[in-house]
């Protein structure tokens, strides 16, 4: 399955099938179209890749549950000093209120449960929609 | 993005994960480790000197392979990330639960 990044002067757009095995393409697609001279290469490298491979994967395993059939859009927002990436999938959202924090010691051996903590400390602003099937991601340079 | 395992002379496993471990390829390491430590492996080295980047399920991957490793009274030693990686590792908090050594060498050595 080909991946298809729409590209104008100031936004990005990609529809990506619901399967997790599409989720590093994907990445990888977005991250090598930012502009030069928008974020670091190395914000790019690490910062924004691990944020946005952690929303599409919650994106794709919770909000449409692996369906193949369904889809999760990403749309970018170019900005002359920002980027700011929105993941919107079509399932029911959820409380991001109700993750447990992950790094207290009762939780700290589990396999889940860190990927919002993981995003907050990677991007400047993190926002989700009022359904919570949503997140905005905003990388700032410098 | 690929893993490569190799054995020591002194039967330690090394993977190396080139690239990226994410939720799309967690799966394909954790199956690699689990058939190693199935064939009678018991000391692994994780060596990420070639990764990029790793997301929460890829960190999650390695809560389990840890877990999964000690039950079989195995270890399990992570070396070569970046400071990228380990300031991750450290926000984390999982810099506590693992071995980390600044590199494969030095994970085998310590052994």
């Amino acid at each position: 399955m080909t991946l298809q990044l729409q590209v104008t002067r100031n936004a990005m757009q990609l529809d990506v099938p619901s399967d997790l095995g599409m989720v590093g393409d994907a990445v990888e697609l977005v991250a090598t179209h930012v502009p030069p001279g928008t974020l670091s290469p190395r914000r790019i490298s690490f910062n924004l890749r691990t944020a946005l491979a952690e929303a599409l994967g919650n994106a794709i395993r919770y909000g449409t549950g692996e369906d193949p059939a369904r889809r999760v859009t990403v749309r970018v927002e170019l900005g002359g000093d920002f980027v700011r990436i929105h993941v919107v999938d079509d399932g029911h959202g959820f409380d991001s209120r109700s993750v447990p924090d992950p790094t207290q010691p009762d939780n700290l051996e589990r396999e889940y449960g860190r990927g919002l903590f993981v995003i907050r400390h990677l991007v400047d602003d993190v926002a989700f929609n009022e359904k919570g099937n949503g997140i905005s991601l905003t990388l700032r340079a410098g | 993005m690929r893993f490569t395992l190799k054995k020591d002379k002194s039967g330690v496993v090394v993977v190396g994960v080139e690239g990226q471990l994410i939720v799309g390829n967690r799966q394909e390491l954790k199956q690699k480790v689990l058939d190693a430590l199935e064939e009678g492996s018991r000391k692994f080295v994780i060596d990420f000197a070639k990764t990029g980047y790793i997301d929460s399920s890829g960190l999650g991957v390695l809560v389990s392979l840890s877990k999964k490793i000690r039950e079989q009274s195995g270890e399990l030693r992570l070396a070569g990330l970046n400071a990228d990686l380990q300031t991750l590792f450290e926000l984390t908090k999982l810099d506590t639960l693992f071995a980390i050594t600044r590199t494969a060498e030095e994970a085998l050595a310590a052994f």
